[in-house]
């Protein structure tokens, strides 16, 4: 290898290593560098802000669900209430349609046997009537004999005797 | 020479496409490559090719500066000359050496003194005569060269491209807001992942900022000049990190960051290890040997990979003119691209670990003491 005069290119290469470190550290190395970094450090606000907004919507999310909960929670309550007047409600009314049916069933059997018992006086009656004719009747034929008369009338009086 | 060699190969590609084989036997030769020239297409046999001063060639620094672009451009740029006599500096081009490298042209300049050039290095003249065997390790011999060469300015290109790059890269951050375009896609990811994989965890959390330009520089201009150097044609093209004077003057600035970022436990470690106390005598030097150890793995590393790379590479296509037959040049093209695809490769992986070892080697001498520590040391041999 020919290396002419060993001083002559290590007195260039330190001469130009050295202005050209100055220079580049000057416009390139640091600009890059510093662009760099500030580029990582927005990165990572960007990312720790994405993290708090994620966080946050999390809890937002929390906060709904739990409202839904309750929201859903009520509405149950509201039904099984409402359910629950339904029956009452209903059951009251069954009650009171059977107290009035009771009723009226007590009207009608009163009424049943108030008319029942007309009848039977208007039966009691027709029948005296009847009864009355009839004998009227029977006496007119055989009231020739006035003891005989008597008699019967006694015998048969005792055993009508009501019923 | 890498250049011409590899336009030559471009060459005997198109024409075997274009005629097949037996055709391509009518290229003209070039002027003043004798290597290449005379090796190609079919007609070598006739000079010797030697393959090892192709790639001592390509692989190390010059005075001129070959820029050639296939079929178009072909010029050879003589670069300034500039000689520390220890009385003035004297600078001329290299032109006047004429393209002599043996020591025959004798170049004066304005104050009279006197200069040869023999292997890439100027000796005064009326020290050396033609032949001489000279090192470049004669300093009374020469006077101190800072000659602005070839891989001087390859530095300078690499440099000059990565600015280019990180200009427009930074351009693209200029809205805070918004995503940064352009050339940052390709640029951000690397600097992330030496921030985030390299300096934080070697250096820590709260100490790593103030290394990350230095880490980042090393890293960026590695890979470029290693990128760079894959591209087989001016202005790129050049063995940079394959150098190593290159290497070593970024593991001495590891080095230097190193001793001078030391903390207390640091020193404490390499004068007073935990050892008893009758190691010391072994112990103490191989603690101070290490931290001379560690930027040289560094710089040797880096060197022999990329420097490898190149060889392999400039072997391959040299191979065709050794064999002296064109038939070899698809062999030689399949296994010049599946060798660019290792070297890409390559230039990643070589730039990763010398930064991350910076990092390591920083990170050792700057941590707290901790008791984790032995196991990070131990990754490191």
């Amino acid at each position: 290898m020919n290396l002419t005069a060993p001083e002559s290119l290590i007195f260039w290469m330190t001469l130009f290593f050295l202005i050209f470190f100055f220079l580049l550290t000057k416009f390139a190395w640091k600009p890059i560098l510093k662009a760099v970094k500030e580029r990582e450090r927005n990165i990572e606000a960007a990312v720790d802000e994405a993290e708090r907004v994620k966080q946050e919507m999390a809890k937002l999310k929390a906060d709904n669900e739990k409202l839904l909960q309750e929201a859903r929670a009520q509405r149950d309550q509201i039904l099984k209430e409402a359910r629950e007047l339904k029956e009452q409600m209903l059951q009251e009314a069954r009650a009171e349609a059977e107290k009035q049916r009771a009723e009226e069933l007590a009207k009608t059997k009163q009424l049943i046997e108030a008319e029942r018992q007309a009848a039977l006086k208007d039966i009691h009656h027709h029948v005296a009537k009847l009864t009355v004719e009839m004998a009227e009747k029977v006496l007119r034929d055989q009231l020739a004999d006035k003891a005989k008369q008597e008699e019967l009338i006694r015998k048969n009086l005792s055993e009508l005797k009501l019923n | 020479m890498k250049v011409a060699l590899l336009r030559t190969v471009f060459r005997v590609f198109v024409l075997l496409v274009l005629f097949s084989g037996p055709f391509s036997r009518a290229q003209e030769g070039h002027s003043g490559h004798a290597e290449a020239a005379t090796g190609e297409a079919g007609h070598a046999g006739h000079e010797k090719v030697d393959a090892g001063e192709i790639v001592a060639h390509h692989t190390g620094d010059s005075h001129e500066y070959l820029v050639e672009i296939p079929f178009l451009l072909h010029k050879t740029i003589h670069l300034p000359v500039i000689l520390w006599t220890g009385k003035g500096l004297s600078i001329f081009s290299s032109a006047r050496f004429k393209g002599d490298n043996e020591g025959k042209v004798v170049v004066t300049d304005d104050k009279g003194n006197r200069f040869v050039r023999i292997h890439e290095v100027i000796y005064y003249a009326d020290k050396v005569k033609p032949g001489d065997k000279v090192s470049a390790l004669d300093f009374d011999k020469r006077p101190l060269d800072f000659s602005f060469t070839r891989n001087a300015l390859a530095i300078l290109i690499v440099f000059g491209l990565l600015f280019l790059v990180l200009y427009y890269t930074v351009k693209g951050y200029r809205n805070p807001k918004k995503l940064p375009k352009g050339m940052a896609g390709f640029i951000e990811p690397i600097v992330l992942f030496i921030r985030d994989d390299v300096a934080i965890p070697n250096l820590g959390k709260d100490k790593y900022e103030k290394f990350m330009p230095y880490l980042l520089t090393v890293f960026f201009f590695i890979l470029f000049s290693n990128l760079v150097g894959l591209i087989p044609f001016a202005p790129f093209g050049h063995n940079l990190t394959g150098n190593i004077l290159v290497t070593f003057v970024l593991a001495v600035f590891t080095f230097i960051l190193t001793t001078i970022n030391g903390n207390k436990h640091y020193w404490k470690e390499i004068f007073t290890p935990e050892v008893p106390k009758a190691l010391w005598p072994i112990m103490v030097p191989i603690e101070i040997l290490s931290m001379f150890t560690k930027p040289f793995a560094l710089m040797v590393r880096l060197f022999a990979n990329i420097l490898a790379g190149h060889t392999i590479m400039i072997s391959l296509v040299a191979l065709i003119f050794i064999l002296g037959t064109v038939y070899v040049s698809p062999v030689s093209g399949f296994f010049i691209i599946f060798m660019s695809f290792i070297e890409l490769l390559v230039a990643f992986i070589q730039a990763y670990i010398f930064t991350i070892l910076s990092a390591l080697f920083i990170g050792l001498a700057i941590q707290e003491h901790e008791h984790g520590e032995h196991h990070t040391e131990e990754t490191v041999h």
